[in-house]
């Protein structure tokens, strides 16, 4: 038999996918590919008769035969086989492909200071879990090390148009006047080179003044809030050193920030803890009361044992509460309204755009992390850690043999856990963070969240499948890239 | 599509390959043109030194009032590259490929075969 004629012959199966429903419809989201396609008709007949057996071309004809013209059944095998919905041999790939050597940064975040006004409970940079030693690194970060940052952001960006700098701590304003030259610096190199930079901030708002506000709001800087609700539920974790509760400082900066900022973002980012989990009342109180219009939720990076770590049981109630919210956006979205619950928005849009991931993040792939002694990792989470480690903005710059050899270990290709699993596309196999905390190691999978990831996913692709199918143009707006 | 719906943006690429690889393309037809909303066929007017290559036909849709001969398609291959068509090398293996060939509209019949 001739290599043509095997191919003809070899029985054909159901691609790689995950099968979901939603406004009544089945639907097949494909992998690695991230496409989503609906099944009607003749389609969904032939994908039925796959679901129990393999079948050659000539077996799917006959088995149709008097029920459909065989050129209609030719074509649809065609279709679905163009699509990767069906296979008859290997798919066309199992994964993306290693990015290019020296792949063109994006992103710095500058942690301006390792130090903090606050000393909140699961913090990942101070209590139990730590990885950074910061003993005998500078607290601040100076002028000279923003500088060598910035510079090397420019030189590593090769022709990207437009570059992101991120501000990050310890409590970043610590360092304000660090933040403000930086600034000021990387927008004349901007416009030296004929590039663009926009700006970032994370910040426990403690210090925030007006004229930090203004000058926030004249540069068009992002900001992240971290807080966790109203008073009860902040005061809990994020505690001055003296374990006084720091909502009632933060709330009234918080409005006049919310008040005269109007150029980008404010976001508030929800650190989930033991004591600290009413999702649905966080919420509440953060979009009605403070008036934030994005609202993200995370629980605490954590090794198992710590008292603040969320397990069991009461995950999964974090997890309904996720639900409970992530269907109300739906609501909102079928109605043309806008939900803040920016989680299930950040999912819906890499749905949307059919994302199929190498990495989990762009850490040590389009963005590095600099520590206040000038040391790059691939995220600011390693920031002065041992781990992650690729070089040093005033020695030398990137590392690119630390950074390749990352890029190599924690590609999907490199993570054999994650090569079933049908929610790769999306998820990459986990925060290197996470896993780092959990098992000692950066590139393992964080196996412990997979179940979670896996339901979430599928939760937000029944979500996508709806408003695609009865209010698409709600959609637009994670057209753009 | 015909069978599957394409619902998000990467399955729509996989539509849009799928209709290249089905139909004709259509670059720089004027859907819009009087010609095609009266259902005839509408070539774009022109001068195949402008265009070239592209457009083999007159207005009329033949090839009698070309302002360049069709032939000359070959030729532009052969000098100005345009076309993605494999065409003798005449800088160091076939320099006289053409020599016999003066004026392409009457005796490109004359061009040489060359087996590679």
């Amino acid at each position: 038999m001739t290599a043509v004629a095997e191919a003809i012959a070899a029985p054909y199966r159901i691609g790689e996918h995950h099968a979901f429903y939603a406004a009544g419809r089945e639907f097949l989201y494909l992998v690695p590919s991230g496409a989503i396609f609906g099944l009607e008709g003749l389609s969904k007949t032939i994908v039925d008769l796959l679901r129990h057996e393999a079948l050659p071309r000539e077996a799917i004809r006959s088995r149709l035969a008097g029920l459909h013209p065989a050129a209609e059944v030719e074509a649809v095998i065609e279709e679905l086989e163009f699509c990767d919905v069906i296979i008859n041999g290997e798919s066309r790939e199992k994964f993306p492909a290693l990015p290019e050597p020296e792949f063109p940064i994006q992103r710095i975040v500058l942690n301006t200071t390792n130090q903090c006004n606050l000393a909140c409970g699961y913090c990942y940079e101070y209590s139990d879990d730590k990885i950074a030693e910061s003993a005998g690194k500078p607290k601040y970060m100076s002028t000279e090390v923003a500088q060598a940052a910035i510079d090397t952001l420019f030189k590593e960006a090769a022709g990207r148009p437009l570059l992101h700098v991120t501000f990050f701590g310890g409590e970043t304003l610590l360092n304000f006047p660090l933040m403000k030259w930086a600034v000021e610096y990387a927008n004349k190199k901007a416009r030296e080179s004929g590039k663009q930079v926009d700006y970032s901030l994370t910040t426990n708002a403690t210090l925030l003044t007006e004229e930090i506000v203004d000058f926030l709001a004249a540069n068009r800087i992002g900001v992240t809030v971290s807080i966790d609700g109203d008073k009860e539920l902040h005061d809990r974790m994020r505690v001055f050193h003296s374990g006084k509760g720091s909502y009632d400082v933060i709330a009234p900066r918080i409005k006049m920030l919310l008040a005269r900022h109007k150029t980008n973002s404010i976001g508030a980012r929800v650190t989930l803890s033991s004591g600290v989990r009413d999702v649905r009342r966080i919420y509440d109180h953060l979009t009605k009361e403070l008036g934030f219009q994005g609202v993200g939720f995370s629980p605490a990076t954590a090794n198992p044992d710590r008292l603040y770590h969320i397990g069991g049981q009461k995950m999964d109630d974090v997890f309904d509460a996720f639900s409970e919210l992530a269907w109300e956006y739906r609501d909102f979205a079928l109605k043309g309204g806008q939900h803040y619950f920016t989680n299930v928005n950040d999912s819906i849009k890499e749905l949307h755009q059919g994302i199929s991931k190498a990495y989990t993040c762009g850490a040590g792939l389009g963005l590095l992390g600099v520590s206040t002694s000038g040391g790059i990792a691939a995220c600011h989470r390693f920031a002065d850690s041992p781990v992650a480690q690729m070089g040093n903005v005033l020695d030398g710059g990137v590392d690119h043999g630390a950074r390749r050899q990352f890029l190599e270990n924690h590609h999907i290709g490199a993570r054999p856990d994650c090569h079933s699993c049908w929610v790769r596309p999306v998820c990459a196999g986990g925060c290197y963070h996470e896993s780092f905390i959990h098992h000692g190691q950066t590139a393992a999978s964080t196996l412990n969240q997979c179940d979670r990831v896996r339901n979430w996913i599928d939760l937000c692709l029944r979500i996508y499948g709806e408003i695609a199918v009865h209010n698409p143009q709600f959609l637009q707006r994670f057209d753009e890239n | 599509m015909n069978s599957l719906h394409a619902l998000n943006r990467k399955a729509k690429r996989f539509a849009q390959d799928r209709q290249a690889a089905l139909h004709d393309v259509e670059a720089l037809q004027d859907k819009k043109h009087k010609a095609k909303q009266q259902g005839r066929v509408y070539y774009p007017l022109g001068c195949t030194l402008h265009f070239s290559p592209g457009w083999e036909v007159d207005v009329s849709g033949g090839t009698a009032g070309l302002c360049q001969p069709v032939e000359r398609d070959l030729f532009d291959c052969y000098l100005g590259c345009a076309w993605p068509a494999q065409v003798p090398d005449h800088v160091s293996n076939n320099p006289d490929w053409t020599s016999k060939c003066s004026a392409a509209a009457n005796d490109w019949r004359q061009v040489d075969v060359i087996y590679p």
